[in-house]
């Protein structure tokens, strides 16, 4: 994974609450057993005139030119600046690889529902909580000044607009380390593989019947 | 310090170990692996060159995008079939079970897992789907992991977590006839709503709910997600013991009593505290609709539709307004006034034998109203069709016009050729109401077996209580 350190970025405001995974990457899209290439399919059914297919070029499709992504002024935005519940719904990982793969490497939002919150720090996306009233602010500034930017700083925990404001934002110190490095969570884990087998031998003796291949005694 | 809840129970006992930052390393008794949101983890290890840690641990089943008629014609969408020969394929490479299209214990992931035992209470359950909350009915922790998770728990038989807050919801008393666990976990998404379990642990308990029987704790437990909770869970008892027993996979003899010693104490301890506790009086508690695109959108079936005018808060607001767009919906319509031209009965929400068995028991002798365009049967599991068969309940259906299908996810997401069109408005069992969620452009009713019974003979929604009498 990529390490996520310092994003400076075009800003794109989704002005919606309680955005479902359905929304971010639309069922038809879940066949797929890839983990690349949904991006043009990001918010399928919002930035479309007509329902996507699976492995049809997105190229020639009829916009929906209401819809904020589709708007020239947003195409190269890494942060999505949207509203609370952000994710909610199923727990598809296809999620995060949509909008990964569309080019954010940065969500701000009041809140995002927790599977959702989950996947996106595994795939080298910082999900961000600020609280609402500073969102507000933002989605403000954003809406009035074309191409604004803002820089998050993840190691200093903090986001700075344009004119120098800076707000700090909390994340728990596992997912910014793992977000930092970029590291591989499964290796991380084996290096305590001894640890789960020591759990085991433990739990054979306690819960012997989760183990099949413990004799009735 | 104080008792401990029942989740700090299942919690401490899966701790592998503390990592010090908040998080900690949770050992995984069950893994439930499904089609799609499983072959990417596959093809991670595959790339990794990693093993299974304990591949016994691990069940498969394909559910959500499988077609639920003609089955031994095959999958018509290559696509599909070839997600589906994907997990077969990566099933066999990897040596775990997996319950094909043809079997009879093929089923939705969710009604498959306690159907046979092979989720059982005190067990940590992990599977790539936001609905493995419904598992916690059993006295498990249950939650949804993402594909990433999958793939590490297929590894290290583990999955990285930081501990939840701990909310007890709990409904006192006994609902009223005709209100069944649906319209009580609607009531509730409807008063914390979509957000409000968002970072908790929730266990729910009152009179109401340790009534219920396992196929209502489900019912309720499998919609926490819908309350923004990843895992819900009831205490152990007798029900949930007798459920248990005797399953395929549950344990036997001696090893069977020393489970349920062990599963006896998986309940909260008297003195235990809660961060948040939620109460609900189950005798105020109507049949329940949900009017909009979000599950916290509902309304007692003899309500009206909502004003947006009403809500004061701006976010809200648009989001009302959007939704009754999206709906076709004007304010200050009744429910009763509204007309849905589908049915869906299924889901992992409401496809258990009960849920059929409700169903059924409306309909028995009637037929479908005239504006009902269609109406479909979908049950959870294939021994959940073939017991209904057993009890005459295939005939009811059939004869009241509905569609009896074989079993999956179908059209709860619309993953597989049962979908809505656009603008076709459904009385579904299912668990969401989002936009386009079962079919691009359809619109969803969430109500409950009995509710969409009622709204198939009646052709508009009603109080199941009246069609009773
Ligand atoms: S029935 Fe619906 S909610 Fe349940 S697992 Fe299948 S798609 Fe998900």
């Amino acid at each position: 994974m990529e390490p996520l350190t310092r994003v400076e970025g075009v800003v794109a405001p989704l002005d919606r609450s309680n955005v479902d995974t359905d929304a971010i990457i639309p069922k038809q899209f879940l066949k797929s057993i890839h983990r690349t290439g949904f991006g043009p399919n990001l918010f399928d059914e919002w930035r479309y005139r007509d329902e996507g297919q699976p492995g049809q070029d997105c190229s020639d499709r009829p916009l929906n030119h209401d819809f904020v992504l589709n708007q020239p002024r947003y195409q190269d935005a890494r942060i999505l600046l949207t509203r609370t519940n952000f994710g909610c719904g199923s727990s598809r990982e296809h999620a995060p690889w949509a909008l990964a793969d569309f080019g954010f490497r940065v969500l701000i939002a009041p809140s995002f529902a927790d599977i959702f919150y989950n996947n996106c720090s595994k795939n080298g996306i910082l999900p961000l909580t600020l609280p609402e009233e500073t969102v507000q602010s933002l989605f403000e500034a954003t809406w009035e000044q074309p191409g604004y930017t803002l820089t998050v700083d993840l190691p200093a925990q903090t986001v700075t607009t344009p004119d120098g404001t800076r707000y700090g934002f909390e994340i728990d110190p596992h997912r910014k380390h793992m977000l930092v490095e970029g590291l591989d969570e499964i290796g991380v884990t084996l290096e305590h593989a001894d640890e789960i087998r020591a759990y085991e031998q433990r739990q054979r003796a306690v819960t012997p019947w989760l183990f099949s291949d413990v004799e009735a005694s | 310090m104080g008792g401990k809840t029942l989740y700090d129970k299942l919690w401490d006992a899966h701790v592998v170990r503390d990592n010090g930052d908040g998080t900690a390393l949770l050992y995984v008794d069950r893994q439930l692996v499904h089609e799609v949101t499983s072959p990417q983890a596959f093809e991670g290890l595959r790339l990794a060159d990693r093993p299974l840690w304990r591949v016994d641990a691990n069940l498969a089943v394909v559910d959500h995008n499988v077609p639920t008629t003609g089955r031994a014609n095959g999958i018509a969408d290559p696509i599909s079939a070839l997600q589906v020969d994907t997990l077969s394929r990566n099933c066999r490479e990897y040596g775990i079970t997996q319950f094909g299209l043809m079997d009879r214990r093929q089923g939705i992931v969710h009604i498959i897992g306690p159907e046979q035992g092979a989720t059982q209470p005190g067990m940590t359950v992990v599977c790539g789907d936001s609905h493995t909350s419904t598992h916690g009915a059993l006295g498990a922790l249950a939650f949804g992991i993402g594909t990433s998770e999958v793939e590490h728990a297929l590894a290290t038989q583990t999955v990285v977590q930081a501990r939840s807050r701990r909310m007890l919801i709990r409904v006192d008393g006994q609902p009223g006839p005709g209100v069944t666990a649906k319209d009580i976990m609607l009531a509730i998404i409807g008063k914390i709503g979509t957000a409000g379990g968002t970072g908790y642990a929730v266990e729910y308990g009152g009179e109401a709910i340790r009534s219920l029987p396992m196929s209502g704790r489900m019912t309720i437990c499998n919609m926490s997600i819908e309350a923004g909770a990843r895992c819900g869970m009831v205490a152990v008892d007798d029900t949930t013991i007798e459920y248990v027993r005797g399953r395929p996979y549950a344990p036997s003899d001696a090893m069977w009593d020393q489970a349920e010693a062990y599963w006896r104490t998986l309940v909260s301890d008297e003195d235990a505290e809660f961060d948040r506790v939620v109460t609900l009086d189950a005798a105020e508690i109507k049949p329940q609709v949900s009017w909009g695109t979000s599950p916290e959108m509902v309304v007692s079936v003899d309500g009206v539709v909502p004003d947006p005018a009403d809500e004061p808060d701006e976010t809200r607001r648009a989001g009302m307004q959007r939704a009754l767009e999206y709906m076709g919906l004007t304010p200050g319509t009744p429910m009763r006034d509204i007309r849905p031209e589908k049915i869906f009965i299924g889901s992992c929400t409401n496809a258990r034998i009960e849920d059929l068995r409700a169903a059924a028991r409306i309909l028995r002798g009637k037929r479908l109203a005239r504006g009902i365009r269609e109406a479909m049967v979908v049950p959870g599991s294939g021994l959940v069709k073939w017991q209904a068969e057993q009890e005459g309940l295939d005939q009811v259906f059939k004869e009241a016009g509905f569609e009896w299908r074989d079993a999956g996810c179908s059209m709860c997401l619309g993953m597989n050729p049962d979908r809505l069109s656009p603008g076709e408005r459904c009385a579904s069992t299912s668990n969401r109401n989002f936009e386009g969620r079962q079919g691009g452009g359809g619109r969803t009713h969430l109500v409950s077996p009995e509710m969409a019974a009622a709204v198939a003979v009646a052709g508009h929604f009603v109080d199941v209580r009246e069609l009773e009498q």
